[in-house]
Formats: structure tokens, C-alpha cells, sequence
């Protein structure tokens, strides 16, 4: 659906998105990546779990948010790409009490973690 | 142009809707005239809790009003979703306060069951939590938690859904909401009231002033007084995480959404809603020391917004002596509160008089007693 605009730099930068190596012009942002990547949805939403994609590619709407090195909700669209970054969909909610794995979860619908 | 209602109410926020709701409720024909978003607007700021167990040391007539709102709490807001399809998101399944330090734990305790001494053949339900219990409770809880007090009482709801619900369900019980005036004249005498608005004028039997910090300025052209400050909040809005607690923490809470609410401050700054990092940094760094995995979370959000604050902290309910039907309302809490405004104070001003239960309240506990 995306492809880069001919004058665009030649993608030289490797990433990976949701495990797949990709490169990606120098500069690119991550959300860039995603698309690149043919990840239209880039996210599902924390509240009703439907589809988000970047919108407006400039850091005002959140939408784009994705994991990015393992920091979760991330406005992909205001990161430049780095070789070796690893980029994922951001699934949800990210998940609350992190560095306390075996710690069992509060009661609640969601306390199995995000959706 | 003169149009007639039933009443008046002056002040379109959580405290105004509310009793423009329990007025057209109890079958009356109310205007509501709101400011505007030139207004302090505390009822977009507020935290959005329902709580009880920091409510009315010392002063008894104010525990057992705010339990009444509590209790009448899950009714009004049943009825509220069910009128306008606006989900409230109400929580009532009892809160904890978590206190730092053995000092903070100790004074807590004395607080509570000197409440609990105080509420007498009222009754206050309440339990200390030790350590232990609130690791248990609370998962990856920071070693600087010595113990938290809780209540069954305490509850937390979202408060924009619950302004929208207001507005809405105020509408639709034929209230008429006038946006953007602000009071130019008032005439009062008892019983006839005449608010003029600009190009048009209001007419009622009853008037009531539940501007907020507005009210300050309002009260003594019906022979009122409400001797209201403001005092700045500041509040910080984490991103969205799975569930992470059973219940709200007073400082500390998550909605259901996910959004980690961080509060909060109390600072005495005037009519200043600016925000200040050094509070910001305060409200950050409890939180941290509460829950250390706080720390890896983004802020989304912050803000600050002027509570509504008598001289005591307790609410201001008055009838004027001198124009009888002219009251006033004034409260920082508009939340906890909202309940008892719409379903136990709006019918009695819809019946022509305050219940003796609220004569506490009274603007008067300020006058100066006459010198001997």
C-alpha cells in the first residue's frame, strides 16, 4: 500500500518489524518502518481493541504508538530509525507492575494482561 | 424579554448541573446559566474520586453528608447512564489511603478512629492495612508504604462522563441551559427572583448559586454570604496500563481505561492556574516512592485547576434569611458530592426549604459573635 517516494534515499538501515528484517532509509521515521513494513495498523487501541494507524505523522494524534526496543507505547512517528532497531505493533494496554515478574495480577476483567 | 422558570441556578459545573438535574427531576422547570470556558472551571480539573474516609474530622454533620452521598451514589448513577447512554465508569468498591513513614501511618490511624469515636451511633467502618496485607493487595508496592487505612465507602468515577451526563440528562428532563452569560443585574426579593443576562431576562421563585469560586461575588446581592478561596490542585495522567490495583488509592488512582491519575497538591497561589514543575516534580516523586514502577511510566498529561474552598474546608448550604428561595451551594467536591446535590439537595430546594441536617452548613459558622 506505502512505497517510498523515488527520491527518496536509498534504504540502507536495517530494522526489524514484528520479528521481520526490513531496510529503511536513513532518517525514516519508525511509523515509516511500520508502513514500509505493510503494517497499516500499527496499533490496537488500549480501550476498545480496535485498529490504529499513524495519522498525522507529526506527534499530535497518538495513533502511531508502537514497542520499540521493548519500550512500549512509543510515538513512532517522532523516531528516527536506528540499524538494528527492533519495531512492533503496540498491542493494547502495556502492561503495569513491569520488573516485578511472579508478582500475581490485581483482580479486575483485564488482570490477565493487555488484550 | 422576561421568560419564567422554576428556578434559577447560576453556575453550569459539576455542583450546578447537578442541582439543575435534581430540580428538573423533582418536576420543576430550571434554567442553567453557565459562564462559559472563561469560568475556573474546577469540574474539568478535579481527580474524580468519590471519597469519604478523609472527609469531615471533627466535624461530624460532614462525614454523615458525604456518606449520604456515597450510599446514593450507585443509584444516581445507574439512573444517569440509563437517561443518556453515558457510561460513568463508577467504582465503588471501598478505597485505601496509604501513608509513608511511621508518622504518616500513625497520625492516619489517630485520624480514623477519632472518626470513628465522632460518627457514634452513625457508625464508620474502616480497617488499618499493615505492610503485609498491602503487598498483598498491591502488587509492586515500594518498600516506603509502612500501612494505609481503608473504608468500604470510598469509590472513584469518571468525571467528564459524569459533567457530559449532567448536562445531557438536564436537557432532557426539559432544563434550559444558557451558555456564555454572565449575571449583569440581580433583583431580589423573596420568592421573585430576576436575573438580567445581557439582552434578556430570567425570572423565578427560587435562585440558586452554585457558581464556585464565582459565588464569592454573587452572595451578597441575595443577602448570602460565601466567603469561598480559591486553592490550586495540580494533577498528572500517566499512560494506559493493564489493571493494576483492585481500587482506588486517594493520591493515586487508575480508570478503567487504564490511565494512572497522579495527584495531588494543595497550594495556596490565588487565582493562578499555572502550573509549577517544582509541584509537579513533589507529586511525581510520591508516586515513585508509593509504587517504584511508576517510575518507567510516560505522563501524557497534567494540569492544575482551582478547588472551591471555604474558610474551614467544609461545603457552604444557606437559605437567605433576608430573600427566602435564594440559596447557595458551594463545595471541593464536586465528585463525591454530586450525588447528594442532585437526588437529596435539589428536592429539597424544590420543596422550599433546607433540611435541618444541613443547617450546619450555614454560612453563619463565620460571623464574628457579637462581643458580649
Amino acid at each position: 500500500m506505502f512505497r517510498l517516494r523515488p527520491e527518496a534515499p536509498a534504504a540502507t538501515v536495517p530494522v526489524t518489524v514484528e520479528g521481520r528484517t526490513l531496510l529503511v532509509p536513513e532518517g525514516a521515521s519508525a511509523a515509516a518502518a511500520l508502513l514500509l513494513a505493510g503494517q497499516v495498523s500499527t496499533r490496537d487501541s488500549a480501550v476498545g481493541g480496535g485498529a490504529r494507524g499513524p495519522y498525522c505523522l507529526m506527534g499530535v494524534c497518538f495513533d502511531c504508538l508502537a514497542e520499540i526496543d521493548g519500550v512500549p507505547n512509543r510515538q513512532s512517528c517522532m523516531v528516527a530509525v536506528r540499524a538494528g532497531m527492533a519495531i512492533r505493533r503496540q498491542r493494547g494496554r502495556r502492561s503495569s507492575v513491569t520488573g516485578n515478574a511472579g508478582v500475581p495480577p490485581a483482580c479486575g476483567p483485564e488482570a490477565r494482561g493487555p488484550r | 424579554m422576561t421568560r419564567c422558570f422554576d428556578a434559577i441556578v447560576i453556575g453550569g459545573g459539576l455542583v450546578g448541573t447537578a442541582i439543575g438535574y435534581g430540580l428538573a427531576r423533582a418536576g420543576l422547570k430550571p434554567v442553567l446559566i453557565d459562564e462559559g470556558d472563561v469560568a475556573y472551571r474546577a469540574s474539568r480539573g478535579n481527580f474524580g474520586l468519590v471519597w469519604v474516609q478523609t472527609k469531615g474530622l471533627g466535624a461530624p454533620h460532614y462525614q454523615r453528608w458525604t456518606r449520604a452521598s456515597a450510599a446514593a451514589w450507585p443509584r444516581f448513577a445507574a439512573e444517569l447512564e440509563e437517561n443518556t447512554g453515558i457510561a460513568l465508569g463508577l467504582e465503588q468498591q471501598g478505597g485505601v489511603q496509604l501513608c509513608l513513614g511511621d508518622d504518616e501511618l500513625a497520625r492516619r490511624q489517630g485520624i480514623m478512629q477519632e472518626m470513628q469515636r465522632e460518627a457514634g451511633n452513625f457508625g464508620f467502618e474502616y480497617r488499618m492495612l499493615d505492610r503485609a496485607e498491602l503487598a498483598a493487595m498491591l502488587p509492586g508496592i515500594g518498600p516506603a508504604v509502612t500501612g494505609g487505612s481503608w473504608t468500604p465507602y470510598d469509590g472513584h468515577v469518571n468525571s467528564l462522563a459524569l459533567f457530559h451526563a449532567l448536562h445531557r440528562a438536564f436537557a432532557a428532563r426539559g432544563g434550559v441551559y444558557l451558555p456564555n452569560r454572565t449575571v449583569a443585574a440581580a433583583e431580589a426579593a423573596p420568592r421573585d427572583f430576576r436575573i438580567a443576562l445581557g439582552d434578556e431576562t430570567v425570572a423565578a421563585p427560587r435562585v440558586v448559586l452554585a457558581a464556585g469560586l464565582g459565588n464569592a461575588a454573587l452572595a451578597p446581592l441575595f443577602g448570602l454570604s460565601a466567603p469561598v478561596r480559591p486553592q490550586r490542585g495540580q494533577i498528572l495522567v500517566t499512560e494506559r496500563t493493564t489493571r493494576a490495583w483492585p481500587l482506588p488509592l486517594g493520591n493515586i488512582r487508575q480508570t478503567p481505561e487504564g490511565s494512572i491519575l497522579l495527584g495531588s497538591s494543595e497550594e495556596e497561589v490565588g487565582f493562578d492556574t499555572a502550573q509549577d514543575p517544582a509541584v509537579i516534580q513533589k507529586i511525581a516523586r510520591r508516586a515513585v516512592l508509593t509504587f517504584p514502577w511508576l517510575a518507567e511510566l510516560q505522563i501524557v498529561r497534567a494540569w492544575a485547576a482551582l478547588r472551591v474552598m471555604p474558610p474551614d474546608g467544609l461545603p457552604i448550604y444557606d437559605e437567605s434569611a433576608r430573600f427566602p428561595g435564594a440559596f447557595t451551594a458551594n463545595c471541593h467536591s464536586g465528585v463525591t458530592l454530586a450525588a447528594a446535590h442532585g437526588a437529596l439537595f435539589a428536592p429539597m430546594i424544590a420543596a422550599g426549604a433546607l433540611d435541618a441536617a444541613l443547617a450546619p452548613f450555614s454560612a453563619s459558622r463565620f460571623d464574628v459573635p457579637a462581643a458580649a
